[in-house]
């Protein structure tokens, strides 16, 4: 009754050229109708224990070695086995050309879903959104993982195993405070950074000479001459990036332990849009794959049945429970980002008299797909959030803030509510969930005196009188101090400069030695 | 654009298998603390099948600032009843913030699913061969076979065809030997050919290429080549392991459990360390015999006692199937010590003269009853018999046991890695 002449597929087999079908039916859409503009695509079919061994490595297809992701495919593996977690159906890598992981099992239409989803969806936020142009290098990626993974293994083989995952442990703890947070001079290109590098190795090999090691020390400068001002000023402080504090003036570390420290710091600022855009990116591949699969299914290139099992899996990837549900765990980034994607497209299309006084600038605009783009391409998730949330949505999810005060001594306050009172109060929360500036702590490199005693001074700014755990804050501040090779002092202050409390650690001994 | 498909399912898996060993490593001392522990109260045989361990976090964790505790603000879905301004009672300290908690317990512990491997190496991981059986592993070799090309001479059965013939062609070609399709060629002239002095020509030059052809002969005995073959020394890899017990009425079902105990986790370590293991086992009441593993441990016997029977019956055995020179032997003896008086010359002798020098490893295990009260008792006659060979220098390995829990430590005493002036005790 139906011709399947044009049907990418029957039932739930496929083969390459399915794949090859699917992805040029997806494209041909992705292109005419939606405008998406992508890195060319390349799939990886994959099993299900690579797909484990992938997300050890923090889904990239080559990394470093070092026992912590061992430690996580120990753990992960363990739950998986027993039924405790389910895999992804795929993994992709902001990286030109685009990969994207597919697993082996997946039916033909789950394919179909995921090429939509990854290939497609994913691939245009990766290119175009304004966080990734300006932080990741999307055609590096690779090659500066593969020099990574060849640096530190050679690492190993000169100073050790132990000296290296040392270096690395405490790099590692201090990851999230190795990222630039504002687009200063540099941008990245991790081509020429893997170049640089081997070219500052080649040129400390060729002028060495050690004759240079009996040359008598010249007197050291008068002390007095520098001010703490100009000290502090020449050092580049405060700084609030630590890693590269660390790698540019920590006094006692080899070469090759700043060369570690900057892989770690690249690796982590090439994954810091990433924390930063969850909602919209998720949003942006889930609308991208649902409008793509209606349309797939209008065109009558797959079957109502392989239709209705999309919808199941989609439906079940957009659930949102509710708080006092016993599945809630946050909001879901796929729930939360395509109901605004979907919300967005009802505003441009079909406004009512609330959204045009909320948004006016879109409100009725008619070009959903050129709104959307502008969106993807101009917003992280904070400011999404900030300026997208609609009060139909507000409503639509019943959403609610919180205000948790300990020295109240009544209770948890219901501050807002889905109502005109409380639609901006509840926008304004729940973006700054959302917002990097609130959700990491805020510390930064203050002072050093490089002259006398080389103390590190770091200052924890505090918010909202979150002060920071201390079991872990000693265990990271030895690991710093270790690095600075001299002692460290941590003090949490809050808003009006009040000291909350003070850590000292020294370095241990055998940090100093090596 | 172009799309490329990567089919990576073939590519070698197991990439995060270096990553998952340094951690092992890393965690080696609390892995180990945690196999010992479970493998006390199981099966031994369900023990070395592998299994999930818990593990303490401590030391293996990653710290990170974190923040805690302050004012805390946030937006939540699914609002049924609340209005703006209402206080909602905290939840109870102890059992509430029910998703944190579930999160501290899991930092606490960590478990993850070890394999056999893993799971047989970290068990006997600071166990070792005693020094004396290394140093007849060296010792002893024996003879393997292996290709080492080819030579002038040897059995017929040795030619290798195809370097023959390969001689035998790069030989006619540098001789210039004619081909058959040249002297055709020549003869297909010579009939057509009318010329009387082209003819005269033409005779003559097949007449000589003729001749050279039975000059060089196709296959000539200096192409001849043979398969030439090395003997080589190669280290003995196979093991064979004597179970000897006394199975006399006064060895109980208790007893005989300890005993299987012990020959297991033998069993267990020299298949590690062996390609091949065999397994002999000799029971014996006042005569010895061979028998099955069944039998052995759950036949019914009654008798007097004589060790030197089985003694005797081992030494036959080795001798007739077991040539030291290409076997390792190993052999672990369990009784409850009683042993006829009038024998314990003979077996001494057997035991100094026959049996030790072939063994690598010989271990006596006294089995004595849950209650404990062999080790109140004075010595069996067996342990002073041994004893006494022992102080007089013979490497003979002895411990009492009496509880299930015991055997392995004393398993894991007996073959402890230990330093090299240290005895075996």
């Amino acid at each position: 009754m139906v011709s399947s002449g044009g049907r990418l597929f029957e039932g739930a087999d496929w083969d390459f050229h399915t794949l090859q079908r699917i992805h040029d039916a997806c494209q041909e859409i992705a292109h005419s109708e939606l405008g998406l503009d992508v890195y060319p695509n390349q799939i990886e079919v994959i099993t299900a224990e690579q797909m484990l061994d992938a997300y050890s490595s923090v889904g990239m297809p080559l990394f470093y070695k070092h026992w912590s992701f061992g430690k996580q495919f120990a753990f992960q593996e363990a739950s998986y086995r027993k039924g405790l977690m389910g895999l992804a159906y795929e993994i992709v890598i902001n990286s030109s050309p685009c990969i994207s992981y597919l697993m082996e099992e997946n039916t033909a239409t789950m394919q179909t879903l995921v090429i939509a989803h990854a290939a497609f969806g994913h691939n245009h936020f990766f290119k175009n959104n304004y966080l990734f142009k300006q932080w990741t290098d999307a055609d590096g990626i690779l090659d500066y993982l593969e020099f990574a993974k060849g640096y530190i293994a050679a690492c190993e083989d000169r100073h050790g195993r132990e000296t290296v995952e040392r270096t690395l442990d405490a790099a590692h703890a201090l990851m999230s405070h190795g990222i630039d947070r504002y687009p200063g001079k540099k941008t990245l290109d991790l081509r020429a950074e893997e170049k640089r590098a081997g070219e500052r190795r080649q040129h400390e090999e060729s002028v060495f000479n050690d004759l240079w090691r009996t040359v008598p020390n010249t007197k050291a400068k008068s002390k007095s001459a520098m001010t703490a001002e100009r000290r502090r000023a020449l050092l580049g402080l405060p700084q609030e990036n630590i890693l590269y504090f660390l790698e540019k003036t920590a006094p006692r570390l080899h070469p090759w332990q700043r060369e570690i420290i900057r892989i770690v710091r690249h690796i982590a600022q090439y994954f810091y849009p990433q924390s930063q855009t969850k909602v919209m990116n998720e949003g942006t591949a889930t609308y991208v794959h649902y409008r793509i699969m209606n349309r797939l299914h209008k065109q009558d290139r797959i079957s109502d049945g392989n239709f209705l099992e999309f919808l199941q899996s989609h439906t079940n990837v957009v659930f949102q429970p509710d708080f006092d549900d016993r599945r809630w765990s946050g909001f879901n980034p796929y729930a939360l980002g395509f109901a605004m994607m979907q919300d967005i497209e009802r505003i441009v299309t079909s406004p009512e008299d609330e959204d045009r006084e909320w948004f006016p600038d879109i409100a009725g605009k008619g070009d959903v797909e050129g709104v959307l783009r502008e969106i993807w391409s101009n917003y992280r998730d904070e400011s999404f959030i900030g300026q997208f949330l609609s009060p139909a949505l507000i409503r639509r999810f019943r959403m609610f803030h919180l205000h948790d005060d300990p020295a109240e001594s009544a209770g948890i306050k219901v501050d807002a509510i889905h109502d005109e009172r409380g639609y901006r109060r509840v926008r304004r929360e729940l973006s700054r969930q959302y917002d990097v500036g609130f959700v990491d702590a805020n510390i930064e490199v203050i002072d050093v005196d490089l002259a006398g005693d080389r103390r590190l001074m770091l200052r924890h700014t505090t918010v909202k009188d979150a002060q920071l755990n201390e079991t872990d804050a000693r265990r990271v501040l030895q690991h710093l101090a270790d690095l600075w090779t001299y002692d460290v002092v941590l003090t949490e202050v809050d808003a009006s400069d009040k000291v909350l409390k003070e850590y000292a650690v020294s370095p241990r001994a055998a940090a100093v030695a090596a | 654009m172009v799309m490329h498909i990567v089919d990576r399912r073939l590519n070698p898996g197991s990439k995060s298998l270096e990553n998952r060993q340094r951690f092992l490593r890393r965690a080696k001392a609390l892995v180990q603390g945690a196999v010992k522990k479970s493998s006390q109260d199981r099966d031994i045989k369900d023990v070395l099948e592998g299994g999930e361990v818990t593990i303490p976090l401590d030391g293996m964790d990653e710290p990170r600032f974190r923040r805690e505790g302050g004012t805390r603000d946030m937006v939540l879905p699914g609002n049924k009843k609340f209005v703006e301004g209402d206080w909602l009672p905290r939840p109870n300290q102890s059992g509430g913030k029910g998703s944190s908690a579930g999160e501290g317990d899991s930092e606490d512990a960590f478990r993850f699913v070890l394999s056999r491997d893993e799971f047989v190496d970290l068990f006997l991981d600071d166990l070792e061969l005693p020094d004396l059986a290394k140093r007849k592993l060296a010792e002893t070799e024996s003879e393997g076979i292996q290709r080492a090309g080819y030579s002038t001479s040897g059995s017929p059965a040795n030619i290798s065809i195809s370097r023959t013939v390969s001689r035998a062609l790069a030989r006619r070609v540098a001789l210039r030997r004619p081909r058959k399709d040249e002297i055709e060629a020549l003869e297909a002239e010579l009939a057509e050919c009318d010329d009387a002095t082209r003819r005269q020509e033409l005779l003559a030059l097949l007449e000589a290429l003729k001749a050279k052809v039975k000059r060089i002969p196709f296959i000539d005995p200096i192409d001849i080549r043979y398969r030439r073959f090395e003997t080589v020394p190669k280290p003995v890899a196979q093991a064979v392991m004597f179970c000897l017990m006394d199975v006399s009425g006064s060895m109980s079902e208790h007893m005989k459990d300890l005993a299987k105990r012990f020959y297991m986790l033998l069993y267990v370590f020299l298949k590690r360390r062996y390609k091949h293991v065999e397994i002999v086992f000799i029971r014996h009441t006042d005569r010895a015999e061979e028998v099955d593993e069944d039998t052995f441990f759950h036949g019914p016997a009654s008798g007097g006692t004589l060790v030197s029977s089985a003694l005797v019956a081992m030494n036959e055995i080795v001798r007739t199937r077991f040539r030291p020179a290409d076997w390792n032997i190993y052999a672990a003896q369990a009784s409850d010590g009683d042993n006829m008086t009038s024998d314990s010359a003979l077996t001494g002798q057997l035991l100094t003269d026959k049996i030790l020098p072939v063994c690598q490893f010989f271990a006596y295990l006294e089995v004595g009853e849950a209650a404990n009260y062999t080790f109140d008792m004075p010595d069996s006659s067996l342990w002073t018999l041994y004893e006494r060979l022992r102080n007089e220098g013979a490497p003979l390995s002895m411990r009492k046991v009496s509880e299930r829990g015991e055997i392995f430590p004393v398993f894991q005493d007996l073959f402890k890695r230990r330093s090299k002036q240290e005895r075996v005790a």
